[in-house]
């Protein structure tokens, strides 16, 4: 039987009967999660869903107002742990006039790398994501998927325990997208611990686990395998659907 | 360490964008010319104190159009004018009336030298050739160069006011803002890095203003330049800070320019472009909010009066105090977007 390896490490994330609302709209409901360290962990939900406020409330950037979350055993918020976090968001958060080099090298500082490692873990980002080439060139005569690229570039470039990308994929040719995911396998063989928001669902089956989630609940978090098996279907997609559909039409088991 | 790259980023990104430098050291430069060619002063009703005049005189000068104050000793008149309660002081000079006029404002100046020159002109037992003198400024001092000083702590405050809102907005709608909170950063380096950062820009728009204003449109400077451009640098600071604060407060670039009618234009208005003793006393108070108040009056002092730090030290605190406040308040509002 696969176990995962009970370690003494602290899990990555842990969230405990977390909710969070906006304006009385609840956007997170009592949610309760477990992230092992080193794991891949698929997020799947409809947009509107709650995806980026829960990532907003793992990485302590965002407070719950009930319930706890702790990033590898520390208790959330706390200003510190954002250096264990890297974050890919969902749309493009970079300088388009500045060059691709200046924009690495800016986050870079933030995370207080310093010149030589600095300049070293530009160039290996940069190459991680192809793109070199195009650091000096100005991000705004970027294309969509270089800009992903670059983003998600800087999201590893001060090396996080904790690595949330917010649909990485998104504009980039299969090739190069199929590379991204073995460097991204090769992290979390390294101990890194990835969450991944996708809509892609052959990407989804790449994950070690999958949290399904709608309206703010986890209808389902289990491995790809096992939710497969659970729906009798045979694919993650149509799984995905009769998951929701269940929980419309009250429990169908 | 974080607060210098923020500051980097900000030149760098600066010396891409040509349109918006030429907007901050192009066009208070044109603006300024603009207003040297057009303007014109406006006609005020003057404060003149009287000592040692015979009353004949006196009370002719009442019946003027002028506000009389009568003095026992030229000593104590002379020491409101050096205060600016007064516009001119007039006492007789071994028989021949001699004013003394304060000469910041020009058009004041005129204003009590076409009242005298009435009133003397049906005097056929006094020596009517007037003898004029100038506690500052002189005679050859144009409108201009009296409102001059108003106008470039003005165009400081107006240029980086609009460029420290619309960039700040920026960060945020382009989602960077968002992403720099996901990184350890603290609010206060935020705010401290946009200062450091647009601070040098201010600086340098406020070195280009004054050498220009000085030197190319031949301004009345009797002061320290070094003193001009530290209350420009203050007043831009200012700007930057409430520039910024007020970016919070609104979600497009084309609300930013909403700020102006209201933030702006009523502080060109109490900054002494204009001159407010109409004005109803309770009104004229408003003026102590405005940070362009204190800058007009610091850089007025400095270019006419030829003022020292003594004179003009309360209006620079008064104006690092607003930045502070403005800054801290930004801080503050900086957790409407992560609580840490």
């Amino acid at each position: 039987m696969s176990v995962p390896l009970v370690n003494s490490l602290p899990p990555a994330i842990a969230l405990d009967d977390v909710t969070r609302s906006f304006n009385h709209r609840t956007i997170i409901d009592h949610v309760s999660l477990t992230v092992q360290q080193g794991e891949l962990f698929g997020l799947l939900g409809p947009s509107g869903s709650g995806k980026t406020t829960l990532i907003k409330l793992m990485a302590g950037i965002d407070r719950a107002d009930s319930g706890r979350a702790y990033m590898l055993g520390t208790p959330l918020p706390k200003l510190e742990m954002l250096h264990q976090f890297g974050y890919m968001a969902q749309s493009d958060a970079l300088y388009m006039e500045l060059s691709g080099r200046q924009n690495m090298s800016f986050f870079g500082k933030l995370y207080g790398l310093k010149r030589a490692v600095l300049k070293q873990r530009i160039e290996e980002a940069a190459s991680l994501v192809n793109l070199t080439d195009h650091l000096n060139k100005q991000v705004a005569a970027y294309s969509g998927g270089m800009k992903r690229r670059l983003s998600l570039a800087i999201a590893l470039m001060h090396r996080p325990t904790l690595l949330v990308l917010d649909e990485p994929t998104v504009g980039i040719d299969p090739v190069l997208r199929r590379s991204i995911w073995q460097e991204l396998r090769s992290l979390t063989a390294k101990g890194t611990t990835i969450i991944v928001t996708t809509h892609v669902m052959d990407e989804a089956e790449k994950c070690d686990r999958l949290g399904l989630i709608r309206e703010g609940r986890f209808i389902a978090v289990d491995t790809p395998a096992s939710l497969l098996a659970q729906t009798g279907c045979s694919t993650i997609e149509e799984a995905f659907i009769a998951l929701g559909s269940r929980l419309e039409g009250g429990a169908v088991q | 360490m974080r607060v210098g790259a923020l500051a980097l980023r900000i030149m760098q990104q600066f010396v891409r964008d040509r349109r918006t430098l030429a907007l901050l050291f192009i066009a208070p430069l044109f603006v300024l010319t603009l207003m040297k060619f057009v303007f014109d002063g406006q006609a005020v009703s003057p404060d003149i104190g009287v000592a040692e005049v015979p009353a004949v005189l006196s009370e002719q000068l009442t019946s003027a159009d002028a506000d009389i104050k009568s003095y026992s000793s030229v000593d104590e008149a002379m020491e409101d004018l050096r205060k600016s309660k007064l516009d001119a002081v007039l006492t007789l000079n071994n028989g021949r009336p001699s004013i003394t006029l304060e000469g910041s404002d020009p058009s004041t100046n005129k204003a009590v030298l076409l009242v005298l020159q009435n009133i003397l002109r049906d005097h056929a037992n006094i020596d009517t050739s007037l003898v004029v003198s100038y506690l500052h400024g002189s005679a050859d001092m144009a409108s201009f160069d009296s409102f001059g000083p108003v106008l470039i702590g003005f165009f400081s405050f107006f240029f980086v006011f609009l460029l420290a809102g619309v960039s700040f907005l920026r960060e945020r709608t382009s989602g960077t803002l968002e992403r720099l909170l996901a990184t350890p950063i603290r609010r206060h380096e935020i705010v401290a890095g946009y200062l450091a950062g647009f601070g040098i820009f201010a600086l340098l728009q406020a070195t280009l203003i004054a050498a220009y204003s000085v030197k190319v449109l031949d301004m009345y400077m009797v002061g320290s330049i070094g003193y001009m451009l530290l209350i420009n640098l203050l007043l831009a600071l200012t700007a930057l800070t409430l520039g910024t604060l007020l970016s919070s407060f609104a979600s497009t670039e084309f609300q930013i320019i909403q700020f102006i009618p209201i933030v702006v234009v009523p502080q060109a208005f109490f900054s002494g472009l204009f001159n407010l003793e109409a004005m109803s006393p309770w009104l004229q108070k408003l003026s102590y909010i405005m940070p362009l108040y204190y800058g007009a009056d610091a850089m007025r002092g400095i270019m006419i009066r030829g003022e020292g730090w003594g004179d003009f030290g309360v209006d620079a605190f008064v104006l690092l105090g607003f930045s502070a406040l403005f800054a801290l308040l930004n801080v503050i509002a900086l957790r409407k977007h992560r609580r840490l």
